[in-house]
């Protein structure tokens, strides 16, 4: 799960982490108001929506009076915003964030993520503030600074007095980094996070730390502990499909594709969109409907799939270990119905009672092809979709 | 012979709810030494026919259990992880998906310096067949032989191993690793457990995109492995930042894509298979079993 800029921000500042004074605004009178309250000018006014690289598709802009900031600001609301992270149907902005402008004097980068290698937190700093920072890590790794996190002592002065040094850092600002990296990695911890991201975070000409940008992932397997952040979350920015999805416990994610995929298990799920690839086809979604899979939610799962105005066809791939295939059998029936399927079905099977569950299929009297192992499968909807 | 679990392994159950007591009864019908369950609270009752522990401690000193399968819900599966370490248990397999990383990054640091293997969490298990289930895999599907198998992946892993018994090849053990990020077991541990069993003679292992479990393991089966290796990258259509339904399946950064992994298995001198039907196909290429 994301959440935008100034939901970010407000988090950090709660947690004692240096961030510019500002307020989200949905119109551009409230803009006005609130430039004028912040202060002086100038201000940065920021369009929210959930990807990077605002900047250059025109999202962040820079206002000398509070009617500058309200004009930006109108002009901001409802324009497309297009990034290299929107794909090419750009995001609609639907909010601004007007913030206080600052004195740059130089940009850092700041980032915190469980590093799989470890199995610990990782803080990583680079001096490269501002940039890509995969791209500084293929270019010039080394000026990537890393502490892991011992999770039972964590965070050490002296491991944050390391960064800071190795930022070119001196002085005050010193004891301010060692201050906001603590107040980072206590934000993490807190809130359950996967990616805690500051970029960048700059030096400002009064000498000051300030987290100017602030990205957050979170970790949804903790999320249950944490439904005031779940609150924070904007389906306006989630594809409509993977929303509906996750309101029926089922695992889905949107592609280009024109065949549509039902399975149970993620890895398997992964490897039947491989090999409709790899018969000449191109995969729709990736679904796994999970072990304990119920009528209920299998209709949902097509119901789901059929939604997506691309779909040609759809392969069911099931290898029943706790699921048992007669109960995914009178499922997909039952889903066929309901959905008035109109698309070419194939079904795989195999597993625990796949013997009942083939002979429901071919007695259920609907338009249903039976595959035999999934290279069978793959083919036959693949060639099903071309004939279509 | 083979890794981790066989005939004489006694296991107990914690978390004997629903879920767990299903998949209790089917290990022991399949014919696993399950002695018990652990449940708080339900101490001293009997549930059919396993007799019901407080505490893993007291499960151990009674039943003399030395591995243990966790099926507590998320929010309370770190806790029966580190339990089970505490009481000694020598292998903990946790079949629980959905624990929070960093609870699991707390539990990796506990047990430092403790005997204790944890497999998974987020994982079908390990089996040993005709000798030992523990976890949900349908225990039919396997043969007993010298085929070794690893993976991230639970159905995926059964499509495997339904390949290998069906061109004829038995398995030695095969174990789940699980589909988290941080998790107990990673593929070098699996696959240095078959190098040194006499009676694996190949090695399938099966991986997706997501960090580099998959590359680590490469480099050990060519720096260290006599044994025949093929394998499986499931993901190549995945699109990169994306979690595709394991928490630790994503590519992220760039990184972990199952074409890279791809790569490295192939340098590593590794059969991979081109599409998931020919895993069984794909090791059979390189190895030929002994009589």
């Amino acid at each position: 799960m994301n959440i935008h800029e100034y939901q970010a921000k407000a988090i950090l500042r709660k947690f004692g982490v240096p961030v510019p004074d500002g307020h989200v605004c949905y119109n551009g009178a409230s803009a006005r108001e609130w430039a004028k309250r912040l202060g002086d000018g100038p201000w940065v006014v920021k369009a929210q929506i959930h990807a990077g690289g605002r900047g250059k598709g025109g999202g962040v802009k820079l206002a000398r009076t509070s009617d500058e900031v309200r004009n930006t600001a109108r002009d901001m609301l409802g324009m497309v915003l297009r990034t290299h992270q929107t794909g090419p149907e750009g995001k609609v902005v639907t909010r601004v964030l007007v913030e206080n402008g600052c004195n740059i004097e130089r940009e850092l980068y700041v980032s915190l993520l469980v590093d799989r290698t470890t199995s610990k937190v990782a803080v990583m700093a680079s001096t490269e503030g501002g940039m890509d920072i995969e791209e500084v890590a293929a270019k010039t790794p080394e000026k990537i600074f890393k502490e892991a996190i011992d999770p039972l002592v964590g965070l050490t002065p002296f491991q944050s007095r390391n960064l800071a040094f190795s930022l070119g850092l001196t002085g005050k600002l010193t004891t301010k980094a060692v201050s906001l990296l603590q107040g980072l990695y206590t934000t993490f911890l807190a809130c359950d996070c996967s990616l805690l991201e500051i970029n960048p975070l700059v030096v400002t000409k009064e000498g000051d730390l300030l987290a100017l940008d602030a990205k957050f992932g979170f970790d949804d397997n903790a999320m249950f502990r944490h439904l005031q952040i779940g609150d924070m979350r904007d389906f306006d920015e989630e594809d409509p499909n993977e929303v509906e999805a996750s309101q029926h416990d089922l695992s889905y994610v949107s592609l280009t594709g024109n065949i549509g995929c039902l399975v149970n298990g993620a890895g398997l799920a992964m490897a039947t969109m491989d090999i409709i690839k790899h018969s000449g086809g191109d995969p729709a979604n990736f679904l796994d409907v999970g072990g304990g899979a119920t009528i209920e939610r299998v209709t949902e799962a097509f119901k789901l799939i059929l939604s997506d105005k691309n779909v040609k066809g759809i392969l069911v791939n099931i290898f029943g270990g706790i699921m048992k295939c007669d109960v995914i059998a009178t499922g997909v029936i039952e889903a066929a119905k309901q959905v008035s399927l109109q698309v070419p079905l194939v079904v795989r099977l195999e597993g625990t009672n796949v013997e009942i569950g083939k002979k429901m299929l071919a007695e259920s009297g609907l338009n249903i092809v039976a595959a035999d192992g999934m290279a069978d499968a793959a083919k036959k909807i693949v060639q099903a979709v071309a004939a279509a | 012979m083979s890794i981790l679990i066989n005939k004489d392994t006694k296991v107990i159950t914690q978390g004997l709810g629903a879920t767990g007591l299903f998949h209790a009864q089917g290990a022991r019908e399949y014919g696993t030494r399950m002695v018990g369950g652990v449940t708080p609270g339900k101490g001293g009752t009997v549930i059919d026919g396993f007799p019901v522990y407080d505490t893993v401690r007291e499960a151990v000193h009674k039943t003399g259990a030395t591995a243990s399968v966790i099926y507590v819900p998320p929010p309370f599966a770190a806790d029966s992880i580190m339990e089970a370490v505490d009481a000694g248990i020598e292998l903990v397999v946790c079949i629980t998906e959905g624990i929070p990383v960093l609870d699991m990054v707390k539990v990796k640091q506990y047990m430092q310096g403790k005997q204790t293997r944890l497999v998974g969490p987020n994982c079908p298990g390990v089996i040993t067949p005709g000798e030992c289930k523990i976890g949900i895999m349908p225990g039919y599907i396997h043969k007993p032989g010298k085929v070794g198998v690893v993976s991230r992946s639970g159905t995926l892993t059964y499509e495997a191993v339904w390949q290998l018994t069906c061109v004829g090849l038995g398995q030695s053990t095969c174990v789940g690793i699980g589909g988290d990020p941080v998790n107990g077991t990673n593929h070098v541990d699996v696959l240095r457990m078959f190098e040194e069993d006499p009676d694996t003679e190949a090695v399938i292992m099966i991986g997706e995109i997501g960090g580099n479990s998959e590359e680590d393991g490469a480099r050990f089966v060519k720096e260290h492995m006599t044994k025949p290796v093929a394998a499986y990258i499931a993901g190549v259509t995945a699109p990169p930042g994306k979690r595709m339904g394991h928490a630790g399946a994503i590519i992220s950064g760039g990184k972990g894509t199952a074409t890279e992994k791809v790569a490295v298995l192939e340098e590593c001198g590794i059969s991979v298979a081109a599409s998931p039907a020919e895993m069984a196909k794909a090791l059979l290429k390189i190895y030929t079993p002994k009589n």
